[in-house]
């Protein structure tokens, strides 16, 4: 009786397995992928770009992420099972950079090149790293706003956070460009609102109440730009020039209705496809670019539709 | 009268316990030899430590929940109470630069302390476990956020403090099995909690609330004050978690946590232990904390697609569980 259990359950795991489409496929070059999320639009778009370099190079490539990016510790399962695979490299976005280092030097003692990509890893381990520079891109959505703005006036930054690389370099890289190029705009304001789409809207609407003439507002990520967009609306401040960052579906549409003027999206598709190609580079032991910029375009009503936007662009 | 419920309680484990283990062991056998089968790389030294070192926070709080649904409740804070001693650690040793031994005692004591709360609320005020707990999971998320500002803290300043969970005092003594320190701390404490539940006042009484309080009661015995203790020493274990993976990441990760008590409680019925309360044992939530491990690690090794692998696991819980019942079912 014991052994008939055991048996179902043993039959019911390889069925299981078998609906999975589970392939082996051990004699092509085989890349591990561990990334900060899985579920996300944007890291769905970082695997689709990854699958495509995957099936241009003719490689295996596993992508995989913890559920929320609190999950430093399964991070760390993911990285410890894609070692155990023996890959010929591994490309990773770390949630912490110190909580990796120990599983990073196992793979370096293993000979197992490492590419860095999106947020990268603090440390001098991996060989390169593919990410959107985040300044530059953050720069070019300055000089749109200015452009936007007739090249005076007082705007404001709806920022996520003043302590991740992304929230820093973003905000910098608005200011700067605001300052060295466009002296005749103010800003009055940079605000913190964590990416959540509600803490950004009532940050906007201070913002919006403190600064009635306010002309124009960044919004440096997802969530706070949908945030921003939350605050014009109830505030029927129409007249306040928005710009973004990232897509979304919210984002697009409003960019389709003209609430939102434009925004600057990162190539999501791209971190994952440079990655790859660049990992099996080190693999065969090429050298590759320490920096891999992976770019970042504007987009706004004219071109979403244009296939080379329309391609980096997500719902 | 007074030994009545104990005894009967005593009892009922061992009957059918050691069948119910068997069964859940042969289920992890299965798989481990059905992933060697499946993938050359599954059976090295260093994934079967990786597939441990996975297991030891999961199986430590799968421990703690052990306790507590042997009871009849739930308890569904291990995850975020195992969050907040590791930042109570945090605080202790990195911002208050107090000695090693200081930042562990708080950790447990902490773990404890906020266990003792639950049981209070569930024994004394009579608030359903489900509630008591879901409230404290709650909390207990917001003050790990408060008290260290949302940022993770690091133990750069503890030397040593990794060793917890990364060293390896088996591996000192024989180089040969570098058995990971958080691992042996799972495995003694599951020796040491399973000494309780079946040599000790406090295991009976565990068992004994759990299939039947009234009887417990009415036999004169202070209910409310054992379950106060049970709730207690699984919140002390969560203490135990928190240091061992603050101890893997060398930080104390304050958004972390939240979804851990689900994968603790999956632990505890693939185990065999029952939700009902009144029956259930350590070694089957240990086996069950490795089956889950070992699933998710083969599924990886195999490259199966994640969106899958969460699908299987799931499945796995459900067969494991019903193939479980069919069998008491026969039994009885």
């Amino acid at each position: 009786m014991m052994n008939r259990r055991t048996l179902f359950a043993a039959v019911s795991a390889a069925a299981l397995l078998a609906s999975t489409g589970f392939v082996a496929a051990q004699d092509k070059p085989y890349i591990a992928l561990i990334s900060k999320g899985f579920q996300h639009q944007f890291w769905q778009a970082v695997k689709a770009g990854a699958d495509k370099a995957a099936a241009e190079f003719d490689v295996t490539v596993t992508f995989e992420g913890p559920d929320t990016e609190a999950q430093v510790d399964k991070q760390m399962d993911m990285l410890a099972a894609a070692l155990a695979k023996n890959p010929a490299a591994i490309g990773f976005a770390a949630l912490d950079s110190q909580a990796a280092i120990p599983m990073l030097r196992k793979a370096q003692e293993a000979g197992i090149p490492i590419v860095a990509f999106d947020s990268g890893v603090d440390s001098d381990i991996p060989v390169a790293t593919a990410t959107t520079d985040n300044a530059a891109a953050a720069g070019l959505a300055a000089d749109k706003m200015a452009e936007l703005i007739g090249d005076a006036g007082k705007v404001a930054l709806v920022v996520h956070d003043q302590t991740s690389r992304t929230g820093i370099d973003r905000r910098d890289g608005f200011v700067n460009r605001i300052k060295e190029s466009h002296p005749n705009i103010e800003i009055v304001d940079i605000q913190y609102g964590a990416g959540d789409q509600l803490q950004s809207t009532e940050i906007t609407k201070a913002i919006l109440t403190a600064h009635p003439d306010l002309k124009g507002i960044f919004g440096a990520n997802e969530g706070s730009a949908i945030g921003v967009l939350n605050a014009i609306k109830e505030t029927g401040r129409s007249e306040v020039i928005v710009i973004g960052y990232d897509s979304g579906a919210a984002q697009k549409a409003a960019i389709m209705d003209g609430s939102m003027a434009g925004a600057i999206t990162q190539n999501p598709v791209g971190i994952g496809y440079e990655t790859v190609k660049a990992a099996l580079m080190a693999s065969k032991g090429e050298s590759v670019p320490k920096l891999i910029d992976t770019g970042f375009f504007w987009y706004d009503k004219t071109n979403m539709d244009a296939p080379e936007i329309a391609a980096v662009l997500y719902d | 009268m007074t030994t009545a419920p104990a005894l009967s309680a005593k009892a009922k484990p061992k009957a059918n316990g050691a069948q119910q283990k068997l069964w859940a062991f042969a289920s992890l056998i299965v798989l481990l030899l059905f992933f060697s089968v499946a993938s050359p790389n599954f059976m090295q030294t260093s994934n079967i430590l990786a597939i441990l070192q996975a297991t030891s926070v999961n199986g430590v709080l799968a421990i703690a929940a052990t306790l507590v649904i042997i009871t009849g409740g739930i308890d569904l804070s291990v995850g975020t109470l195992m969050t907040f001693t590791a930042v109570i650690a945090g605080v202790v040793l990195t911002y208050a630069g107090l000695p090693f031994a200081v930042g562990v005692v708080a950790a447990v004591a902490a773990g404890a302390g906020c266990g003792l709360i639950s049981g209070t609320l569930v024994a004394k005020m009579k608030v359903p476990p489900f509630i008591a707990t879901l409230g404290m999971m709650l909390i207990l998320k917001g003050l790990s956020l408060v008290i260290s500002g949302t940022k993770p803290i690091y133990f750069n300043d503890t030397p040593g403090f990794d060793q917890i969970s990364t060293g390896s005092f088996v591996g000192a003594i024989i180089p040969a099995v570098p058995l990971p320190n958080g691992v042996l701390i799972l495995f003694l404490l599951a020796l040491a909690i399973g000494y309780v539940l079946n040599r000790t006042v406090l295991g009976r009484y565990c068992f004994a609330l759990g299939s039947n309080e009234e009887a417990v009661r009415l036999s004169g015995v202070n209910a409310d004050g054992w379950k106060m203790a049970i709730y207690a020493l699984a919140g002390g274990i969560c203490g135990i978690a928190g240091l061992i993976i603050a101890s893997r990441l060398n930080s104390a990760q304050p958004a972390l946590g939240l979804g851990y008590e689900l994968d603790a409680i999956a632990a505890v019925v693939i185990g065999g232990t029952s939700l009902a309360g009144g029956r259930g044992s350590v070694l089957g939530t240990i086996i069950g904390a490795l089956i889950m491990s070992v699933l998710l690690n083969g599924l990886r090794i195999m490259s199966v697609a994640q969106e899958w692998q969460t699908v299987v696991t799931g499945s796995i819980i459900i067969i494991a569980v019903y193939a479980d019942m069919m069998r008491r079912r026969r039994l009885s």
